[in-house]
């Protein structure tokens, strides 16, 4: 078994990922990326302290455009597609508890 | 109509269509009539859009019927990978998360595509969420082989790829992220091509790993992946990793040859693949340099590294990109208690187990006491392997390597081991890494006789060159000997 990752760490992940896993889940899923994390074991090992990161393939700067009035996506076309929709918004259920 | 386009070029049917020896009518007719008798077998598709196709091609007819120019692919069948988004039309990233959703725009490709004249047939299975290498990541079960049907077809975009192989569609669009259209195009014997990075945009792809997908062509040939290629590239304002820059002309030089072209074999990339799969390179190679082409192999040493490089950069980029499916704007919801309750549910009911997995491991790739550890590891290994192929690039105008360590293997062997089916993509990830195209091409017959690709390789915005090298050598390429499943 790997030490790259425990069974705790992949609980702690799937909660920040907002995924919920059975138990059986939770233990394949340690093992499995328990084994992609110990391949990456051979960057591990490499001597970087001197390169810099690449964070995209492209020296990328902001994109700016005229402030023009144009044609957005159509309100109804977009909330037709909604799991539940109403005057024209999306409806979601309750997001603040009860006074504590 | 006496002819038959079923397995005819792209440019040959746009050529009768254009010349009004054929209707874009017919063309798509037989062609649909064609995927309804053969995709039962192959699954290629998700879904077949027949009435929005006929009325598609009856636009094209109506353009040349009106003296109008149709478009350089005027009637010429499409099939789009189901990632691409077309308004009103069901696009599901082959998960449950998205099932029915029908969107309210069209990626820009769609829309040159349709400009260009072409006629999109319907949406192409893949991985979900194009997360994959074997097309059996799909909710919607696996695409099967052309050439085997107990064979995977690559993936992700694997439906793709197998329509084109079969001959259900001349033309297909996918897209790459770390090798999902060049393995599926090598193991499926056709091409495969994974332009430059920002060279066509990803306005309208559903996004996996924004820093590394790229929209690319599949063709029978090497010419008519240029042709379509043409027509997506470009600059978009809606993209704002879209290069500026015009395209370059891809059909120009197609044909001059590869005298005086220096060309190196990547030698990282030819260990440890199968026997028959380094023969078929070295003799790619080697008719390469009968045409004239200067021939060396050439050491990439941090290739190597790509792909535990790759598998924490992608699950990183993508477990942010799909933090989007939240059950409140689109798509699945399961209704819980509470706004956090109804994440969960729809997120855990709507993904697959290989998504679930790369979101974890992405999550835990970024989380904090982590982040250095990996992805900032990873992001400078990435460096490396740029300043690695620009050395290489410095000495050579471009790159060979096999495509793949194996050809098709069987319906289910990899997928209870995620590590193996990764490994799978070791010689097309560095590419995606740097940016650069490449793209593969049939090249002779490995294990069972299924077809071998080779890949060949370039520096940004190198295509017209990966062009001319990928002509020459489908010049002297063995014909695939190895019968359709259909024959």
């Amino acid at each position: 078994m790997s030490d790259s990752i425990s069974r705790e760490e992949v609980i702690h992940v799937a909660n920040l990922a907002k995924l919920a896993l059975s138990e059986e889940e939770e233990q394949m899923y340690t093992s499995q990326l328990g084994a992609i994390l110990d391949h990456a074991r051979d960057i591990m090992a490499l001597d970087t302290a001197d390169v810099a990161p690449t964070a995209h393939p492209l020296e990328l700067k902001n994109v700016f455009r005229p402030d023009l009035e144009k044609e957005s996506l159509d309100r109804d076309e977009v909330l037709s597609q909604a799991p539940v929709a109403e005057e024209g918004r999306f409806m979601v259920p309750r997001i603040i508890g009860d006074a504590p | 109509m006496t002819l038959s386009t079923i397995g005819m070029a792209a440019s040959e049917i746009a050529g009768l269509v254009r010349s009004k020896q054929v209707s874009a009518v017919e063309v798509v007719q037989e062609h649909l009539a064609f995927a309804a008798s053969h995709d039962s077998e192959l699954h290629s598709f998700i879904d077949i859009t027949d009435e929005a196709a006929l009325s598609a091609a009856r636009v094209v007819d109506e353009k040349i019927a009106r003296g109008e120019d149709p478009g350089s692919l005027a009637g010429v069948p499409i099939a789009l990978k189901d990632n691409l988004v077309t308004r009103g039309q069901a696009t599901t990233c082959a998960s449950q998360i998205l099932k029915g959703w029908k969107p309210p725009y069209d990626a820009t490709v769609v829309e040159k595509v349709r400009e260009a004249g072409a006629v999109a047939l319907g949406k192409t299975n893949l991985d979900e969420f194009a997360m994959g290498s074997s097309t059996e990541n799909s909710s919607f079960g696996p695409t099967r082989n052309p050439y085997d049907l107990q064979r995977v077809p690559g993936g992700s975009s694997g439906g793709s790829a197998a329509a084109v192989a079969a001959k259900l569609s001349p033309l297909a669009l996918g897209s790459d992220t770390g090798g999902s259209i060049r393995q599926p195009a090598a193991l499926c014997g056709i091409v495969g091509v994974k332009p430059t990075y920002g060279l066509v945009s990803r306005y309208g792809l559903i996004a996996f790993a924004s820093s590394l997908d790229q929209i690319g062509p599949f063709a029978r040939s090497v010419k008519d992946s240029a042709l379509l290629l043409q027509v997506i590239a470009g600059h978009d304002p809606k993209d704002s990793t879209s290069l500026e820059s015009p395209a370059p002309d891809l059909l120009a030089g197609i044909e001059r040859g590869v005298e005086g072209l220096r060309i190196g074999v990547i030698e990282e990339l030819i260990d440890g693949v199968a026997p028959k799969v380094g023969e078929a390179l070295l003799e790619a190679a080697n008719s390469l340099g009968a045409q004239g082409a200067k021939i060396e192999h050439v050491s990439v040493p941090a290739v190597k590294y790509g792909l535990s490089a790759y598998y924490l950069i992608a699950p990183a980029e993508a477990s942010s990109n799909l933090a989007r499916y939240d059950g409140v704007r689109y798509g699945l919801r399961v209704e819980g208690q509470d706004m956090n309750e109804t994440y969960v549910k729809s997120r855990t009911k709507g993904f697959g187990a290989e998504v679930k997995r790369r979101i974890m491991l992405g999550t835990f790739a970024l989380s904090s006491g982590y982040y250095d550890a990996y992805y900032g590891k990873a992001q400078r290994v990435r460096t490396m392997i740029i300043n690695s192929f620009q050395s290489a690039y410095n000495h050579f105008d471009v790159l060979l390597s096999p495509t793949t360590p194996t050809t098709a293997f069987e319906l289910g062997a990899k997928v209870s081991d995620p590590l193996s089916m990764y490994l799978s993509d070791i010689c097309t990830i560095p590419t995606n890494l740097a940016g650069h195209p490449a793209m593969s091409l049939p090249y002779g017959q490995g294990e069972n006789d299924m077809p071998i690709g080779v890949q060949v390789l370039a520096p940004a915005l190198g295509e017209v060159n990966m062009f001319r090298v990928a002509r020459a050598l489908e010049l002297g390429a063995p014909v695939i000997s190895r019968k359709l499943f259909w024959e």
